[in-house]
Order: structure tokens, then C-alpha cells, then sequence
């Protein structure tokens, strides 16, 4: 492939040829795959900062029950992404400094490249909670295949986890957890979980099925110290109460990687702001996937990701193509009650209209004109997904010429 | 009847299952489920799904 990166830079003369994305998670090759749906020719340097083999970052909390492996989580490897693409797919190499005027990176050994347009598909990293004890740093997070077999290795023995908050992630690792049998106790400041996405009653009955498939809660208290004990960790809650586990995952949400963004002189909200067409504030740097707030919104979720590797695919193919966002309800993988929640757009004004029984629940969200602008689907009601969902506006609706 | 996994999001369809909510009977074989079908969890094309053996 340096042949062609090569032969590509003397055709081109002056003007660089070259697309450079920069990030090998789902945002990245997805951005790549569908720019490759419309040209096939222009060269494309794709960097990785660890092996740059592509899987599935959703999959990584609930791969125990399905005994997966970190080896079996790729689906496929660097090489074969590269020659399937094509790519040029350079992994274990760290960009350090984004150079828009002179549209260059300069990598970790000192090398820089020149592109003729630049995708930032950085990602997230784990927000930590500033924990006291001596036990502090060996809080595990799982953003990352590397962080899950580290995870699945330490499990070996455990019998009993702590997690860190009791939001999409937490809830579906402890899920996820008791298929190897491991007892989680899942611990959040909030009285319920996916209390930012669920109405109370959705969130109590999520509660309830978690609890009689062997979840124990910890609601209304933060952790404040983690120690080593005689056995594993003890952890000191907030509220004066204690509890031992064998391991302590942290699952409380996710900062877009915006360090590199910032330096660079672009310009960065929660994340690196791009505008309809994933395009940030200097020419030539477009943001996709978890690092980008698009439009305002930084939503780290699967559908919007796709959308915007969609629409980003054809921009840099040379057909401007603003992203568009339908109703994107997220799926929370939790076996024990399977849910599906499409929240309402922030600040929307309304009330919540909910039905349940032990089966199923069936949580509207009507704002104050009378239109449906959320659900949250549960049990036997997640069938119904599609057609609520369609009966939701568009999140970001297409422009008007 | 087979399994085929989403390679994007890991959502599973199941042959036998089909899935009634988005009307495909279940028994609707993978080769039968329309072409314009998308994932239902992350909105990927039919030919992005891969086969998982059984």
C-alpha cells in the first residue's frame, strides 16, 4: 500500500490526495466502508492507535454469556480490512499534533503525513470517578477489545463484582456477569437504574428483573474509597455502608477524546464540534462517531454513528451530504428484561403515559402538543419498536434546499 | 434453520424466531428477508450481516 500512497502523492502534484481517518473503532471503519461504496480509487490511510483490528464495541458487555473471547470478538483483522477496503491500515501508531494550515499529522516516531482531508474518529474515554483508597487505580473500565480481555482474564476466580453506576453499560455487564456466575452488585448515586433514560416505572421494573435473575443494587450512594482486603476489595460507600468484591468495573459514562481536536485549534463543546456535514471549524477536518458533537448533540450510540458515517462516506466522495437522524431508539442488552428506549429530545416539555405488568411495560413519552417525542419499550412490548418508532419525529430532520 | 449476527452492533437474526414485531414471520429464512431490510438495532444492510454457524 505505500506504493500506491506513493504513486498517488506524484500524480496529485501539490494538491494531497490523500484521506486520512484516524481511528479504527466502529466509527472509523464504517466511515471508510461507505466512503469506499463511492470511490473505489482515491488513496485512504486509515491510523490506528492499537492493533486496528475491527470489532464491535457493543458486543464487549455481553460477550461473557456468550463465552467469547477477545481473539473471537474480531470480526475481521487489520490486514483483511485493509485489503478489503482498500486501505492503507497503519496500526499501533499514535497521532500527536493536527496541523490545519499546513493540513499535516505528526505521528508519535516523528513522521508526518500530508492529507487532502482529515476524519477525527478518536472516540471516548471512560469518565473516572475521583475514588480515594488505596485500591483506586485498579478500578477497571471496558472501553476497548484490549480492556475486555484484561477484564474476561480477571474474572478467573472472581465471584463477586462492584460495578460503577447503573446506566446502559453497567446494567448490561451485570447482566452480562451472570452468566459466568458472579454475583454483581451494582451501586449508583441515582434511586433507580438508567434513571436518565427510563420513566421510574420502567426503571423499577428493570430493577426488579435484574434482581430476581441475582443483581443486587446499592442505590442512592456513590462509592467514595476502594482498598485492598484480605480478599479482593473493600469499598466504602458514600453513606457510611461498606462491601467486598473480588473485582471493581467502572461504568459511568464516556468524555469524548477532544485533547487532539483542542490542540489544534479546532473548536471543541463536549466534543469536537462539526457541523450537518460532520465538518469541524477548519476546512478539511471532518469528526464522526463518539468523539463529534454534531448539530449539538453528542449522542455515543451505534445509529447515529452509522447515519454519520452514511452521510460522511458520500461528503468525502465529493456529494455534500448533510446527516440526517430518524427517531433512533437504543437497545439495552439485558437478557433479563430486554428494553428499548427512544428518549425525548433534551428539555422536551411533557409526561410520561405508562402501562405494565410483569410481563411487559409500555412507557409514552407526549410532549405538550399531544405528540409521541419518546417510548421506552419493555419485556413482550419491545416488538412493537418499529412501529412506535415510526411514529416519532426525526431527531434531525432532512434540509430543505 | 441458522443464525446470522449483525457484525456492526452483534444483534442476532434467528431463522426459526423471524421476527413478527417488523413482519417476518418467524421460519422466514435469511435468504427470504428482503434486500432493502435493515439492522433493527444499528441500521446496517443485509449484506452486512454475517452468517454465525450453529
Amino acid at each position: 500500500m505505500a506504493s500506491q500512497l506513493q504513486s498517488a502523492a506524484d500524480q496529485a502534484g501539490d494538491e494531497p490526495a490523500l484521506v486520512v481517518i484516524v481511528g479504527t473503532g466502529l466509527a472509523g471503519y464504517n466511515t471508510a466502508r461507505e466512503f469506499r461504496k463511492h470511490d473505489k480509487t482515491t488513496p485512504l490511510l486509515i491510523i490506528s492507535r492499537d492493533a486496528g483490528d475491527f470489532y464491535s464495541k457493543p458486543m464487549l458487555s455481553n460477550a461473557l454469556a456468550g463465552n467469547k473471547s477477545a481473539a473471537q470478538l474480531v470480526m475481521k483483522s487489520a490486514q483483511t480490512m485493509a485489503s478489503e477496503l482498500p486501505a492503507s491500515v497503519r496500526p499501533r501508531t499514535e497521532v500527536v499534533a493536527i496541523d490545519t494550515a499546513a493540513r499535516s499529522l505528526r505521528m508519535h516516531d516523528g513522521s508526518a503525513i500530508v492529507y487532502r482531508d482529515l476524519v477525527l474518529a478518536l472516540g471516548a474515554d471512560p469518565i473516572r470517578l475521583p475514588l480515594a483508597g488505596d485500591a483506586a487505580a485498579d478500578v477497571v473500565s471496558v472501553n476497548d477489545l484490549q480492556d475486555y480481555e484484561c477484564f474476561a482474564a480477571a474474572l478467573d476466580g472472581a465471584a463477586t463484582v462492584a460495578i460503577l453506576g447503573a446506566g446502559l453499560i453497567g446494567c448490561e455487564f451485570a447482566n452480562d456477569l451472570l452468566a459466568r456466575g458472579i454475583a454483581p452488585t451494582v451501586i449508583d448515586i441515582a434511586e433507580r437504574p438508567l434513571a436518565r433514560l427510563l420513566p421510574a416505572e420502567a426503571g423499577d421494573q428493570m430493577r426488579a428483573k435484574l434482581e430476581a435473575a441475582g443483581v443486587a443494587f446499592r442505590f442512592g450512594s456513590g462509592v467514595a474509597r476502594v482498598e485492598r482486603a484480605s480478599r479482593g476489595y473493600r469499598l466504602q460507600l458514600l453513606d457510611g455502608t461498606t462491601l467486598q468484591a473480588d473485582l471493581v468495573l467502572s461504568a459511568i459514562g464516556l468524555k469524548p477524546r477532544t485533547a487532539l481536536a483542542e490542540a489544534a485549534g479546532l473548536v471543541v463543546e463536549r466534543g469536537v464540534k462539526v457541523d450537518r456535514l460532520l465538518a469541524a471549524s477548519q476546512p478539511h477536518v471532518y469528526a464522526v462517531g463518539d468523539n463529534a458533537q454534531v448539530d449539538g448533540l453528542n449522542l455515543p450510540f451505534v445509529l447515529p454513528l452509522m447515519q454519520q458515517s452514511r452521510a460522511l462516506g458520500a461528503t468525502l466522495a465529493g456529494k455534500a451530504t448533510p446527516v440526517q437522524y430518524p427517531a433512533m431508539p437504543v437497545v439495552v442488552k439485558t437478557p433479563a428484561w430486554p428494553t428499548v428506549v427512544c428518549p425525548p429530545p433534551v428539555g422536551s416539555h411533557g409526561d410520561w403515559t405508562v402501562v405494565h405488568d410483569d410481563a411487559q411495560c409500555r412507557a409514552e413519552f407526549f410532549d405538550a402538543a399531544g405528540a409521541l417525542a419518546g417510548f421506552a419499550l419493555q419485556g413482550a412490548a419491545t416488538a412493537q419498536r418499529q412501529a412506535l418508532a415510526a411514529r416519532v419525529a426525526p431527531m434531525l430532520p432532512a434540509l430543505l434546499d | 434453520m441458522k443464525t446470522y449476527l449483525c457484525i456492526v452492533c452483534g444483534f442476532v437474526y434467528d431463522e426459526a424466531a423471524g421476527m413478527p414485531g417488523e413482519g417476518i414471520a418467524a421460519g422466514t429464512l435469511w435468504k427470504d428477508v428482503p434486500e432493502s431490510w435493515a439492522c433493527p438495532d444499528c441500521g446496517v444492510a443485509k449484506s452486512d450481516f454475517e452468517m454465525v454457524q450453529i
